[in-house]
């Protein structure tokens, strides 16, 4: 993998995916062997936004693979507050680490920053716009449950501003996965994301719905995600929508039995507790496979630029 | 040139007209360019004059300055029949028309109020020019329509 920087899943090719894969594989089958691969590495944080998974996911990661790292807090307690701009940040904490690790409310802000440091940067998502990260742990999670070839795939929920909608939804055309999309009108993908996708080539591989009901047997995977309150004018309008798009195992009776259930997490109310402890349910471990993809990238990307080199 | 036409805007000794702007669009098309006439340009306008291809067009006339095609090229998101000539002397030695570029910088400014662009970064707008549109390189947000409200003054 050739790349100075993570910024969007729509850089990276089926083989950039398979090498971030196969090396998180290696790394979750024997994580001791890469104990100390990065002793003395240090991993920038700056997280403009809350995050418990993903903040503690890259914290744990590098600390699992011997290195350590330096965390900007909360924006509240740094020098943003006195009007820094993101490009000043970036390159002044680019001189204490060895890669940086960034979260923004803004989109385009990881593709703006990268533009100003030298060292790794990888985006752990920029407003609106891209997750690639997530991405890479969700493909490792089909791939272990379900497998990447001859995909039939559902993503249901807030698809217009769901960040991890859009980078999988780029990422699995590398793999001409069949993507069933399914929401409110209102919150139906951007047009740019499908301009993305039928550029891609993967046009005649995606489609619309404003139910799950008629795709939900044919479906591999069904990837949730949480529809957000403050996106509909009143909690009526909320209530009525967000119920047409929640499960439990009365909707999954229409399903595969091999049918593999995803979320980004956190949910609210979209996926019953119920389904927790079937066969369906893979949120979980999607979200302790956060640690070995996330080491794999730092691993990939450190050594690609002379820490830990012995490949 | 018509007649009707030399009387409303009058010739230029040295300089660049841009002709064939589409009807309205000339002051977009200095705002694109960066001309003001702060700066002491000779200027002439004509707008929604009478024309064989459009109906109606604009006309620019820039007195003692030869635009490159780089500078001019931008001019297609707005003026796509554009012609571009370089007087000498009265003379037209050069003639031709505006290619669509494959990126615009420093020209346009983001729509999208969640862009990084829109945050005071110190940062130039990029766009990528579509067939039918451009695209922020930032956060990729596409723009197909009213592209002349989005001109950087």
């Amino acid at each position: 993998m050739r790349h100075d920087h993570l910024i969007t899943s729509k850089q990276l090719s089926r083989s950039d995916v398979e090498t971030v894969l196969d090396r998180a594989a290696e790394i979750d089958a024997d994580p001791v062997a890469v104990a100390d691969r990065h002793a003395g590495t240090l991993l920038g944080l700056l997280f403009f936004e809350p995050s418990t998974r993903t903040k503690m996911s890259f914290e744990t990661a590098m600390k699992r693979l011997g290195g350590d790292v330096v965390d900007m807090g909360a924006v509240e307690s740094s020098s943003v507050t006195k009007g820094e701009t993101l490009a000043d940040t970036v390159r002044v904490i680019e001189g204490y680490a060895d890669a940086l690790v960034l979260r923004h409310p803004k989109q385009g802000s990881a593709t703006m920053a990268s533009e100003f440091v030298d060292v790794p940067l990888l985006n752990a998502g920029d407003g609106a716009g891209h997750h690639p990260t997530q991405t890479l742990l969700d493909l490792y999670t089909i791939r272990k449950n379900a497998g990447l070839d001859d995909l039939t795939i559902g993503i249901m929920g807030d698809l217009k501003y769901g960040r991890t909608v859009h980078s999988l939804a780029y990422a699995l055309t590398n793999f001409d996965a069949r993507q069933h999309f399914i929401s409110p009108e209102s919150l139906q993908l951007p047009r740019e994301v499908v301009y993305d996708l039928h550029q891609a080539g993967n046009g005649s591989g995606v489609r619309e719905h404003e139910s799950l009901e008629d795709v939900l047997p044919s479906l591999d995977v069904l990837y949730v995600t949480r529809i957000q309150r403050e996106r509909f004018p009143d909690e009526s309008e909320y209530q009525k929508v967000a119920g047409e798009y929640q499960i439990d195992l009365e909707t999954l009776e229409r399903a595969s039995d091999d049918l593999t259930v995803m979320h980004p997490l956190p949910r609210v109310d979209e996926i019953a507790p119920e389904i927790d402890d079937t066969e369906y349910a893979a949120y979980f471990e999607q979200a302790h496979n956060g640690v070995p993809v996330r080491m794999a990238l730092l691993d990939l990307f450190l050594s690609a630029n002379g820490g830990g080199a012995d490949e | 040139m018509s007649e009707d036409h030399q009387l409303r805007v009058s010739k230029i000794r040295n300089g660049t007209v841009i002709d064939h702007v589409n009807g309205g669009q000339a002051l977009n098309v200095l705002a694109i360019l960066g001309i003001d006439g702060s700066e002491g340009e000779e200027l002439s306008v004509g707008m929604n004059v009478p024309s064989d291809r459009l109906a109606r067009k604009d006309i620019v006339k820039v007195e003692g300055r030869e635009l490159s095609q780089d500078e001019v090229d931008v001019l297609s998101l707005i003026a796509p029949d554009a012609t571009i000539n370089i007087v000498r002397e009265y003379e037209v030695v050069e003639k031709h028309r505006v290619e669509r570029p494959d990126v615009v910088e420093a020209v346009l400014s983001c729509p999208n109020p969640g862009c990084i662009t829109t945050e005071g970064e110190p940062v130039t707008s990029r766009f990528e020019v579509l067939e039918d549109g451009v695209r922020c390189s930032y956060c990729g947000t596409i723009v197909r329509e009213s592209i002349a409200s989005m001109i950087d003054t």
